[in-house]
C-alpha cells in the first residue's frame, strides 16, 4: 500500500457561460474512507460529482485516480480530452447513483443490474444475472428481481441503482442526493444500504442533505458553497462546531 | 334532491339490506339510448347507402378486384411502398443523427434538407425526379471541377420506378427525421448519464436503452407516415407508373364504371392500412414492454430467483 490517495480533486474549475460553479476545488480521498458534500442548492456540491466521473468537462484543474489523470491526455504544450473509448473506461471505475434512480424503464431490476455487466465487462449472460440476483439480494430486493422499475417503490429502486452501481465492482461509488427524490419513511431504507456499504469499507463520495446521516457515517464531511469549500474535516467537528459563521448559519437553518 | 329518494327505494322485500353493502351501479341516462338511436341510423344509412344503392355496382367491383390487373397493380403499389419506405426510414435515421450532431455543417445541410423537402409538394417532387434529365443531362460521380470518375446519363438511371422510389422516400426521409429527432429529444437525459456511468458506447446505448424507448414514443406518428405512404403511391400515376391507381384509371378511361373500379383501389388501400396499423399495435405491444400496466408478478422465493440463474 502505497500511500497515494485513491481519487485526488486538484483545483477542479467549471464555468456555464459566465456562471463559475466550481471555483478551484481541491480533495483528497483515501480508499476505503466516507466523504459527504454538504452545502446549499447551487453550491456545486452535484457538479464536482458529475465532473470527476466525467458527465461534465472540468475547464480547469485536474481529478487523478490513482495517479492518472481523469478525462484528459498530454499533447506537447496543452491537454486534450481522451478518445471517448478512454473515457468511458475510465468512467466505470465510478458506481454513480443519481437523485432520479435513472433506471431502464423497459428493463427488469434484474435485466438492469446485469446491463453493463454483460454489454461492458463482457461477463457472460448467465453469471451476470446470478451476479444481479446476488447483489439485489444484498439490498433487500431478491423478490423483486423480475419486477420492472415502474412497479417498484422509490426507494426500491433507487436500491437497484446502487446494486446496478455495485455491479460495475467500481472503485469509488458516487451518490447525487440519493434520498432527495424520496419520501420520508423510504429514506431510511436506502439510508440503510449505503451506511452497510460503507461499513464494507467501499470508498464514497456523497451529496446528501441528510446531515444526521452524514454524521454517522462520514470520515469527513466537505461543505461547499459558491463552487467553493469553505470549511471539510471530521463530521463531529464540522457539523456541531464549525468554525466558519456561514457554515454555523447552514447547519442551523437544516434540522439534523 | 335525489339522496332521500334513494335512500327509501331501498330493497324492501325480504331482509334489509345495509346501504353501505348495496352493490354499485352506474345508471343508464338518455344520453345513452340517444347514442344508441344515433349509432342505429347511421348503421341503416351507410346500410342503405352502401349495399342498396346500385350505382355502386357490387357485381363490377367483385369482377375486377382479383382480376390480373388489379393485382398486379396493387403489387406495384405495394413493392414501391416498400423499397421506399425502407429506403425513406433509413435516409431519415441519417439526417435525424446529422440534425443532433455537434457538428454545425452536418446540422445546417440536414436542416436545409428538412425544410426544401417539407415545402415540396411529394406531386412536384416526384415530377422534379421524373424529369431530372432536363436539369442534369448526365450523373457522375467525382470532386467538383474535375473528371469524374463515373457517368452515366441520367435518363439511364431514372426510371418511372426509380424516380417514385426516389421521390417518395426524400419524401419519408424529411418527414420521418423529424420524427426520428422528436424521438430522441423525448429520452430523459438521465438515461444518457446512466449509458455513460456504465460506460455503454454510443451504439449500445442507442440499440440496448434508449432505442426502444424511443420506438415506443414514435411508432404512432411513424406509422402514420408508413399510411401516407401507401396512399402517397398513388401520386406516381403522374408519371405513369402503373400501381394501383393507375390500373384502376386505365380500366374505368375504357369501361366507364368510374366508381366501382375507384371502390375496388380504396378497398384494397383499406386493407394495406389495415395491415399497417396491425404491425403498428404489434410494435406498440413489444416497446411497451415496463410502462404497460401488467399483473405484477408473485414475489420469487429467493432460492428459486438464484436457481433460475444458474439454469440460464
Amino acid at each position: 500500500m502505497t500511500d497515494q490517495p485513491l481519487l485526488r480533486l486538484h483545483k477542479v474549475e467549471k464555468h456555464f457561460g459566465d456562471f463559475v460553479a466550481l471555483d478551484g476545488v481541491s480533495l483528497t480521498l483515501q480508499a476505503g474512507t466516507v466523504t459527504c458534500l454538504v452545502g446549499p442548492s447551487g453550491s456545486g456540491k452535484s457538479t464536482l460529482l458529475r465532473t470527476v466521473n466525467l458527465l461534465e468537462r472540468l475547464d480547469g484543474g485536474a481529478v487523478y485516480l490513482r495517479g492518472e489523470m481523469l478525462g484528459f491526455t498530454r499533447s506537447g504544450d496543452h491537454r486534450r480530452p481522451v478518445p471517448k473509448k478512454v473515457a468511458r473506461r475510465q468512467a466505470v471505475n465510478f458506481g454513480m447513483v443519481f437523485q432520479s434512480f435513472n433506471l431502464i424503464p423497459q428493463m427488469t431490476a434484474a435485466e438492469n443490474v446485469a446491463l453493463g455487466p454483460v454489454e461492458v465487462l463482457q461477463v457472460g449472460r448467465a453469471d451476470a444475472r446470478r451476479q444481479a440476483h446476488e447483489l439485489l439480494s444484498r439490498v433487500g430486493l431478491a423478490d423483486r428481481v423480475d419486477h420492472y422499475p415502474a412497479e417498484l417503490s422509490g426507494g426500491q429502486q433507487q436500491r437497484v441503482a446502487i446494486a446496478r452501481a455495485l455491479a460495475m465492482k467500481p472503485s469509488v461509488l458516487l451518490f447525487d442526493e440519493p434520498t432527495s427524490a424520496l419520501d420520508a419513511e423510504l429514506v431510511a431504507e436506502v439510508l440503510a444500504v449505503i451506511k452497510e456499504l460503507a461499513m464494507e469499507g467501499f470508498t464514497m463520495l456523497i451529496v446528501t442533505h441528510e446531515l444526521a446521516f452524514a454524521r454517522d457515517i462520514a470520515d469527513e464531511v466537505v461543505m461547499m458553497e459558491d463552487g467553493r469549500i469553505i470549511e471539510s474535516g471530521p463530521p463531529d467537528r464540522i457539523l456541531l462546531n464549525p468554525t466558519t459563521e456561514r457554515a454555523r448559519s447552514f447547519f442551523a437553518s437544516v434540522s439534523h | 334532491m335525489t339522496t332521500p329518494e334513494t335512500l327509501r327505494s331501498g330493497p324492501v322485500t325480504g331482509e334489509e339490506l345495509e346501504l353501505h353493502s348495496m352493490p354499485i351501479r352506474d345508471p343508464k341516462r338518455l344520453a345513452h339510448w340517444l347514442s344508441y338511436a344515433l349509432g342505429a341510423v347511421v348503421l341503416v344509412l351507410t346500410f342503405r347507402f352502401v349495399v342498396l344503392n346500385p350505382h355502386w355496382d357490387w357485381p363490377t367491383i367483385g369482377s375486377w378486384l382479383f382480376s390480373r390487373r388489379v393485382v398486379s397493380g396493387l403489387l406495384n403499389t405495394v413493392l414501391i411502398t416498400v423499397v421506399s419506405t425502407a429506403v425513406g426510414l433509413v435516409l431519415g435515421l441519417v439526417v435525424a443523427a446529422f440534425r443532433l450532431s455537434r457538428f454545425a455543417v452536418l446540422r445546417g445541410m440536414a436542416a436545409v434538407y428538412v425544410w426544401i423537402i417539407r415545402a415540396t409538394p411529394g406531386l412536384v417532387l416526384i415530377l422534379f425526379v421524373y424529369f431530372l434529365a432536363a436539369l442534369m443531362p448526365t450523373l457522375s460521380l467525382g470532386l467538383p471541377f474535375a473528371d469524374p470518375f463515373f457517368e452515366v446519363p441520367t435518363n439511364h438511371v431514372i426510371s418511372q420506378f426509380s424516380a417514385a422510389v426516389i421521390g417518395l422516400s426524400a419524401y419519408l426521409g424529411a418527414y420521418s427525421a423529424e420524427i426520428f429527432r422528436g424521438g430522441v429529444l423525448s429520452v430523459h437525459q438521465g438515461q444518457f448519464e446512466t449509458c455513460h456511468s456504465l460506460g455503454l458506447s454510443a451504439w449500445r446505448t442507442y440499440t440496448k436503452v434508449v432505442g426502444p424507448q424511443i420506438i415506443r414514443v414514435i411508432t404512432p406518428s411513424l406509422a402514420n407516415e408508413v399510411v401516407t405512404m401507401f396512399k402517397n403511391t398513388s401520386l406516381v400515376s403522374v408519371i405513369g407508373y402503373v400501381e394501383l391507381l393507375t390500373t384502376v384509371q386505365l380500366v374505368y378511361s375504357q369501361n366507364f364504371k368510374t366508381i366501382p373500379m375507384l371502390t375496388v383501389a380504396v378497398i384494397w388501400y383499406l386493407v394495406l392500412t389495415s395491415l399497417a396499423m396491425l404491425g403498428q399495435s404489434r410494435l406498440e405491444k413489444r416497446f411497451g414492454r415496463g410502462f404497460d400496466r401488467r399483473v405484477v408478478k408473485n414475489t420469487v422465493p429467493v432460492a428459486t430467483a438464484e436457481q433460475e440463474g444458474r439454469h440460464d
